[in-house]
């Protein structure tokens, strides 16, 4: 049972997602458990081919304990390596939160894959005593530097679920922001691949709504302090995008019709293309663009609080795939079930409020991202057309983009740009 | 303009400079005269000034010492040599008490513009009366303006602005880098407030001064061999410390390694460390490293000397450490 | 004591000159009688080390000197920075802590400074103040200036390296130096016999080869006199000289000092021979002043130590913000 949080002590154990006999690798998902926090899946971190389970569904299992037995080179699945480091604690260690304990010299394991351990004290110069990293954080506290802790603050992400790849596997900043690392320098050997968003480790099933409004507000507070935004506004004609996508739906099922929602995300995905300045973010007195087509969807939690967690590469996905993916999306947020990487790899949101009424959302801009884009309900109002004034179903489309990195003119264009691609919808 | 010249001639020419320029310069101290400088810094001056201002003084360090600052208040502008800086524990007095005193003590109405110059630190099996860096002691003190430069350019380029200074200035010349060349320009001018870039990078910030800047950069140039981008600060002035500099730099790269010959326990490098933790402590991805010397009074063998410093191995380890990676480079 | 003595001194004893002399004196006493009753009241603090008793060096030595030359003294300073000529009320304002003292209140009663006195301090390290007056008679003569610069120490200095270092660089570099060794034969409780080996401390810098002699600290007349001389074989150019001043602190050390180490009656029979008592009763006698004279004095004293309380209480404290001032030319 891997240690998952300061405060965690045991976990009750809530499916296994693999049987005896199954072959495993390393950043497969195993099991599920629920903690005091809610739901957590377990990832594994060795390979190999489980041999033995050692607790069923229901069972209470004590932070340090065994949960299976794995062959091959590795001892025990489940014994990651924040398993190792945690032995199962007494119950008088349990009754104080491990973040109040000093960090002691490891006569406790420490969090560190026996390689490390071993290399990274011989390499010490004994009269130096350089290596910093080399002293053990407290067991059952997650490692994690304080630049990697302020981001995750401001994201609501629980650095539990993440692989570091810092001192002794602590979790860094780039863990967090997802797959930063640096980059080897041209003509250097390459560097040992570094862990990308991709491989860390199982989020947390459901969210703390108290720790939740703790992190937007650091968010937001943050962003409208540091950000200077400026807001433009833009009444799309739906006529075209309503009556063909009405068409489309008519013909399916209703489990494979796809939403109106879905038409704005991939136009707006789309423009993206054309407007890499709104896609991004702005870290260190610069921006630097985002790779890729990653749209934060945000949205709202059950009983307060609100994500927006990574759609990928929406500019790539057909409308459908985009409408199954969404679905999925919401799903595990409702349930709690994210990974780390769909908190860290937006480089803009969309944020729809479409099925609330209401006409028009301003956003603020999660930083360190540089542009939100909001779409109001789709809905009939007064529009002067070629006919004169009709009523035609209309969406008004907002920008807020940060004036550090883009102008107004462009925010317009970019619009104009999601506007264009809205009536040509069978390119979408 | 530029010549390439030793670091000892760098100091000497700056010495001589100063003296050609100003008649109120003039140098005092244990053989600077007759034997040329106990590291040949002032060879020749004798020959050039007369022994007027290129004073021999008895082995006194408290008194001469004390008697440049007086000399500098009555209006000279004294560049006092101390052989080592283990020597100027016996002027400690006259410099914390006197020099760094006065213009507090009286309400502004006396100033002590004097330059001390003095060697630090250890390499030569010197042992432990003469090998220590004790710049950090200096560090301390508020009154003083401390300076530790590393390079020909700006052992030559900060003596004139030293004497230039109202108050007093502390001068630390490494042994190990008289030897070193490198290039001067003398018409260019430094400042004694900042800190300086020597190598640009984005992964870790190495912070040093001194001797131990040549050895930071060489350890460096090999974690970039592995992908590693050290930036590399020279503090340069030691007191008061541009912290602007290193912060930044830290920031940047998020993480730091102070590499001090001073011994860790109050080091210098304790200093630089508390003021990253204070200023950008959020910033960081990695326990701040520090490579200092072993808490031991140098000894005289050749290995025990070189283990008791800090040395390009321990320096790529600590940067290593800090990144999270581990063993030998690939 | 030499032959010179009479001749240097005698034509000087004028009713004017000794009125002033007399003045100095009692100017000192009084207002170190008024500190050591602000001190019970708390408006000074810190150490309060009196020089009662001592008057006689600083008056007759300062006496002697121009107003260019420098002076550097120790922390038992007041008499010597009001013989200097520095105004009472910035003195007693320094002792207060206050914005308007000699140093602008930072330095309180051991670090009494004015620039334009050339008063270079109060200095509170034993014996530290002799390798400045040694720095500063060099920069004198390098820079062809015929100025004195005078430095007063207890006998406790002697026993300190830098006292021995700045005896051979003064003399070495035959630099205008006046040492005035006021030995009052206690270095703080420490009998002199009890801490030197050689308790004439005249003969050690006499060792150095420098001129040197000892006189009755007691007596302003024998101080001035020995003073003169001195003074001006330093300006001749003949290199330093050391004027041991035999004398007698009749306070204690400093306002701590509960006296453990001499008897009471020790101090009393020394009293009886201070160098007020001893100069006025002789002015007395010899018809050079009268008593009206002496009230005249006291009432002038009294009403100038009045002004400089007033002065002291009225003036402000400096101000937090100014804290870090005067650390460096450059913050």
């Amino acid at each position: 049972m891997p240690s998952l949080g300061a405060d965690m002590d045991d976990g009750v154990l809530v499916e296994w997602d693999v049987k005896p006999g199954d072959r495993v690798s390393r950043g497969d998902i195993v099991a599920v458990v629920e903690t005091q926090k809610g739901a957590i899946e377990i990832e594994i971190f060795e390979s190999g081919t489980i041999t033995r389970l050692l607790a069923a569904p229901g069972d209470t299992i004590a932070v340090g304990a065994p949960l299976a037995e794995l062959d091959g080179p590795a001892a025990t699945a489940g014994e990651t390596e924040a398993a190792k480091a945690a032995p199962a604690p007494s119950a008088k260690a349990a009754a104080e939160p491990a973040a109040e304990t000093l960090p002691e010299r490891p006569a406790a394991p420490t969090i560190e894959t026996p390689a490390v351990a071993a290399t990274a004290r011989e390499k010490t110069a004994p009269a130096v005593e350089a290596a910093p990293a080399a002293k053990a954080a407290p067991a059952g506290r997650v490692r994690a530097s304080p630049a990697a802790r302020q981001l995750a603050a401001e994201r609501g992400i629980d650095l539990a679920g993440i692989q570091g790849t810092g001192p002794d596997g602590a979790v860094v900043r780039d863990d967090v922001a997802g797959g930063k690392a640096p980059q080897p320098a041209p003509g250097a050997r390459p560097a040992a691949p570094t862990k990308t968003a991709e491989t860390t480790g199982p989020a947390r099933r459901g969210f703390d709504v108290d720790e939740m409004r703790k992190a937007i507000a650091a968010a937001m507070s943050r962003s409208k302090r540091e950000i200077p935004h400026y807001y433009l506004s833009h009444t799309i004609d739906m006529r075209v995008a309503s009556g063909w996508l009405d068409e489309l739906n008519a013909q399916r099922p209703p489990e494979e019709r796809v939403l109106i929602g879905m038409l704005l995300l991939k136009a707006s995905a789309l423009a993206l293309t054309r407007f890499p300045e709104f896609n991004g973010r702005y870290e260190n007195e610069a921006f630097a663009p985002a790779p890729a087509v990653h749209i934060g969807m945000a949205v709202a939690m059950r009983g307060g609080g609100l994500v927006a967690p990574a759609l990928h590469d929406v500019d790539r996905l057909s409308l459908e795939e985009l409408m199954a993916k969404a679905r999925d999306l919401v799903a595990r947020v409702r349930s709690g079930r994210l990974r780390s990487s769909e908190f860290t790899d937006a480089g803009i949101t969309v944020t729809s409020l479409g099925e609330r009424g209401v006409d028009t959302v301003f956003g603020v801009i999660y930083p360190p991202q540089v542009a939100i884009v909001g779409f109001g309900t789709v809905a009939m109002r007064a529009l002067a057309t070629e006919n004169g004034v009709d009523a035609v179903p209309t969406v008004c489309a907002t920008l807020a983009a940060d004036h550090r990195v883009s102008d107004g003119r462009r925010g317009a264009l970019f619009l104009r740009e999601i506007d264009k691609l809205l009536q040509v919808p069978e390119a979408l | 303009m530029s010549e390439e010249i030793t670091y000892r001639e760098a100091a000497g020419a700056a010495i001589h400079d100063a003296m050609a320029a100003d008649p109120r310069v003039f140098i005092m101290g244990e053989d600077v005269g007759h034997y040329g400088g106990t590291y040949a810094v002032t060879k020749g001056l004798l020959e050039t000034f007369g022994p007027e201002r290129v004073r021999d003084t008895p082995l006194s360090e408290s008194g001469f010492t004390g008697a440049g600052i007086g000399a500098a208040m009555g209006g000279m502008r004294p560049i006092v040599e101390i052989m080592t800086v283990n020597f100027s524990l016996l002027a400690l007095d006259q410099i914390v008490n006197n020099a760094a005193t006065l213009r507090h003590m009286s309400g502004g109405q006396f100033n002590v513009p004097v330059v001390i110059r003095m060697a630090t630190g250890a390499g030569r099996q010197l042992a432990a009366q003469h090998s220590h860096s004790l710049e950090n002691w200096y560090a301390h003190v508020p009154g003083l303006r401390v300076l530790a430069p590393a390079t020909v350019q700006d052992v030559y380029s900060m003596l004139a602005p030293a004497l230039e200074d109202p108050d007093p200035v502390i001068l630390f010349e490494h042994v190990m880098l008289y030897n070193r060349k490198g290039t001067l320009d003398r018409s260019a001018a430094v400042d004694l407030r900042s800190a300086a870039i020597r190598r640009e990078g984005r992964d870790i910030t190495l912070i040093s001064y001194g001797g131990s800047l040549w050895k930071t950069l060489e350890a460096a140039a090999l974690l970039a061999e592995d992908g590693i981008e050290a930036e590399v600060v020279d503090l340069r002035v030691l007191r008061p410390l541009d912290a602007d500099t290193f912060l930044s730099s830290v920031r940047k790269t998020r993480r730091a390694v102070i590499v001090d010959e001073g011994w860790r326990t109050g080091s210098l490098a304790a200093e630089i460390s508390a003021q990253i933790m204070e200023e950008v402590f959020w910033e960081l991805d990695a326990p701040v490293g520090r490579v200092c010397s072993a808490e031991v009074p140098i000894p005289y063998p050749r290995h025990l000397e070189e283990a008791a410093l800090p040395q390009v191995p321990a320096i790529i380890a600590a940067a290593r450490a800090a990144l999270g990676k581990q063993g030998e480079p690939a | 004591m030499t032959a010179g003595k009479t001749e240097a001194t005698h034509p000087r004893l004028t009713r004017a000159h000794c009125q002033h002399l007399l003045q100095q004196m009692i100017r000192i006493r009084r207002f170190e009688e008024k500190c050591a009753e602000l001190y019970t009241q708390e408006k000074i603090r810190g150490f309060l080390h009196l020089y009662i008793g001592e008057e006689a060096i600083a008056v007759g030595v300062m006496d002697a000197l121009e107003a260019d030359d420098a002076v550097l003294a120790t922390y038992r300073e007041h008499g010597h920075a009001l013989a200097r000529g520095l105004p009472m009320n910035k003195v007693m304002a320094e002792m207060y802590g206050k914005r308007d003292g000699s140093s602008g209140g930072r330095g309180g009663s051991m670090h009494i400074f004015d620039a334009e006195k050339r008063f270079v301090g109060g200095n509170a390290i034993v014996g530290g103040g002799l390798p400045l007056a040694v720095g500063l008679a060099l920069a004198d003569r390098m820079q062809g200036r015929e100025r004195v610069t005078t430095c007063f120490f207890g006998e406790g200095a002697a026993a300190e390296g830098e006292f021995h270092e700045s005896m051979n660089l003064a003399t070495l570099w035959k630099l205008p130096v006046l040492f005035v060794c006021e030995n009052n034969f206690y270095a703080m409780g420490t009998r002199l016999d009890l801490s030197e080996s050689e308790t004439d401390i005249h003969a050690k810098a006499a060792s150095y080869r420098m001129p040197s002699e000892a006189v009755d600290g007691m007596n302003i007349v024998e101080v001035e006199a020995a003073a003169r001389r001195a003074v001006a074989t330093v300006r001749a150019g003949d290199g330093p000289y050391f004027l041991e001043c035999r004398t007698y602190r009749f306070r204690a050390h400093s306002m701590f000092d509960p006296q453990l180490y001499r008897s009471k009656d020790e101090v009393k029979e020394r009293e009886k021979k201070g160098p007020i008592v001893r100069f006025q009763g002789w002015v007395l006698d010899a018809g050079i002043l009268h008593q009206a004279d002496i009230d005249a004095i006291e009432a002038d004293v009294a009403q100038e130590i009045d002004a400089a309380v007033a002065f002291a209480e009225a003036s402000e404290w400096e101000a937090i913000e100014t804290l870090l001032d005067h650390v460096g030319a450059v913050p």
